[in-house]
């Protein structure tokens, strides 16, 4: 444990050295809150609150899928990887830190979502929901972690780069994230609940506000988590039994 | 006692077969070279042998252990690739980090010291000279207090003098009663460092001997003369023209100049000279190519040929 800490400063480290990393999946979705939110539902608290949950998921996503997916696949070229195999500590506290250190990035992208909702609209959250939520972007990060680990282990950087810029914007999209619940364009709507994207944003409405999330979205989430906990552990256990054994 | 062991270990990489039943034994207070030519098998077997790969069939031991059991890796050193190093990160976090998986490591302070490195901890790794990073490198695999190190050509791309300082580091630890292991194909290093030398040629290990015996066993010998024609000479491993002197390498000296002197070719300024390591080298290693069936052991050198046949190792 002492050691996956270890490995999760120094990853924070070598991301943190090149600002422009953290500022990249932090700024889609800041964007996307200053010219959609703030305009359209920034007087209407409900609205609002929503809206920012919503960007909330986005970030998370979008920080997952590339920190992971991109990320990953960087460091499966570096010779500093098998290097670290050979201190005696075996892969798994590489592997913790490297989650650890994820979580802690996601988190940090989400500071100008929030910022931006708390100061520009009339989004509003009690303490409680605030923690609820603050809980919550752990276990949304779960699927997404698990996609952009998947993408990581089975594909090299340059297709990695290319794939999880392709996924995210319709997982977006496609998950209702850019509309209110239930405001979505009729066939979004209909495709929305078998999204991965969706179940989590129900649970960060959920979290913020009063909402009664639909049950075959987050029954599909955790379709989605065993999916792609069984995509990535295969394309972890391949990569490994390539390079390693 | 032993430190490493490679019983009849085989590596296959698909259908190239990179290690060819190897054994290797590396005893506590040895400074062993491994010697051999790029895709001979060098990285290959310290793979094995620091657990990054298993054997396709045969064993490795580290301390008596499964070099994939992290345990056994505490006692051992590893150079990365200098190219390796993660770029943002500082000289003295790079130590940090290698640091803190040992129980007992080297003072930060002390290790960039021995290494020449004390000016530099804290600059990014990305922005260090090519010989500063090897430096770098090398100094890592004595972090945690080691018994055995492994390098894998720990000086490639090192100027003279950078070479030289790392020598003296290896030296040092060594005669503090380290052991080494060092792969390289700079025949003047392991002829430096080494007591041993590991010859491996495709896969397999061809010698495993003294420097000197090394050179003894293939017996190669430099002939060198001026000339202008040659005829066939037996045993010839090379042939080279410098400055209009020719310099055979040959596996039986006496035979060539016998067969010199019955073809009556003119030729002036005679000598005969014992080769360096790199020659000898490339003789076991060419002669692996050609003929399968001549062990590298035989005791050839000095003995002509039976019945005058051309001998080509």
């Amino acid at each position: 444990m002492q050691l996956a800490l270890v490995h999760a400063r120094y990853q924070l480290l070598e991301i943190i050295r090149i600002p422009v990393a953290v500022f990249g999946s932090a700024f889609f979705p800041a964007a996307a809150m200053i010219f959609f939110v703030v305009p359209f539902a920034g007087d209407d608290a409900v609205g609002a609150t929503y809206a920012t949950a919503s960007m909330v998921t986005f970030s998370v996503m979008s920080a997952n899928i590339f920190q992971y997916g991109v990320g990953v696949a960087e460091d499966r070229d570096q010779p500093w990887n098998p290097y670290t195999r050979t201190l005696p500590a075996g892969p798994a506290p590489r592997f913790a830190g490297r989650v650890l250190a994820g979580l802690a990035l996601t988190y940090l992208s989400l500071i100008p979502v929030v910022v931006i909702g708390a100061t520009l609209t009339a989004a509003q959250v009690t303490p409680a929901a605030f923690l609820l939520a603050l809980g919550t972007v752990a276990v949304i990060s779960v699927p997404f972690t698990l996609m952009g680990l998947a993408i990581g282990y089975s594909l090299p950087s340059k297709a990695a780069i290319v794939v999880a810029q392709v996924l995210f914007l319709p997982l977006a999209f496609g998950g209702g994230l850019l509309s209110a619940p239930g405001d979505a364009p009729g066939f979004i709507e209909t495709i929305a609940p078998y999204l991965p994207t969706r179940g989590a944003a129900e649970l960060m409405w959920a979290a913020v506000a009063d909402y009664d999330v639909e049950p075959l979205a987050v029954i599909m989430l955790g379709v989605w988590v065993v999916l792609l906990a069984a995509l990535a552990g295969w394309a972890y256990r391949r990569d490994e039994g390539r390079r390693f054994s | 006692m032993t430190l490493a062991r490679a019983e009849q270990a085989s590596r296959r990489y698909g259908d190239v077969l990179a290690l060819d039943r190897v054994d290797l034994e590396v005893r506590a207070g040895e400074l062993v070279g491994l010697l051999g030519p790029n895709g001979a098998g060098k990285s290959t077997l310290m793979n094995l042998l620091v657990g990054l790969r298993r054997p396709s069939s045969g064993r490795v031991e580290l301390f008596g252990r499964d070099p994939r059991d992290p345990a056994s890796r505490r006692q051992i050193g590893v150079t990365p690739q200098e190219t390796g190093l993660p770029g943002t990160l500082r000289v003295g976090e790079v130590v940090d980090f290698v640091s803190a998986h040992y129980p007992d490591p080297v003072p930060r302070a002390e290790l960039l010291d021995r290494f020449g490195l004390a000016d530099l901890a804290r600059r990014q790794t990305g922005g260090l000279s090519g010989g500063q990073r090897r430096r770098l490198a090398v100094a890592l695999a004595f972090v945690g207090r080691p018994r055995l190190v492994l390098l894998d050509e720990p000086t490639t791309g090192l100027d003279v003098a950078a070479r030289h300082t790392l020598w003296d580091a290896i030296r040092a630890f060594h005669d503090d009663g380290g052991t080494v292991l060092l792969s390289s194909h700079y025949l003047e290093e392991v002829e430096a460092l080494a007591h041993r030398v590991v010859v491996i040629g495709q896969g397999r290990v061809l010698a495993d001997d003294t420097v000197e015996a090394v050179r003894g066993i293939v017996g190669v010998r430099r002939v060198s003369l001026i000339a202008d024609n040659l005829p066939d000479l037996p045993g010839v491993v090379r042939t080279e023209r410098v400055d209009g002197r020719l310099h055979l390498l040959t596996t039986d000296a006496d035979e060539l100049v016998r067969a010199l002197v019955t073809a009556q070719t003119p030729f002036t300024d005679l000598e005969v000279r014992p080769t360096s390591l790199e020659e000898a080298f490339l003789a076991i290693t060419s002669g692996e190519a050609t003929s399968k069936d001549v062990p590298a052991g035989a005791d050839r050198p000095t003995t002509a040929a039976a019945g005058g046949r051309p001998t080509t190792v």
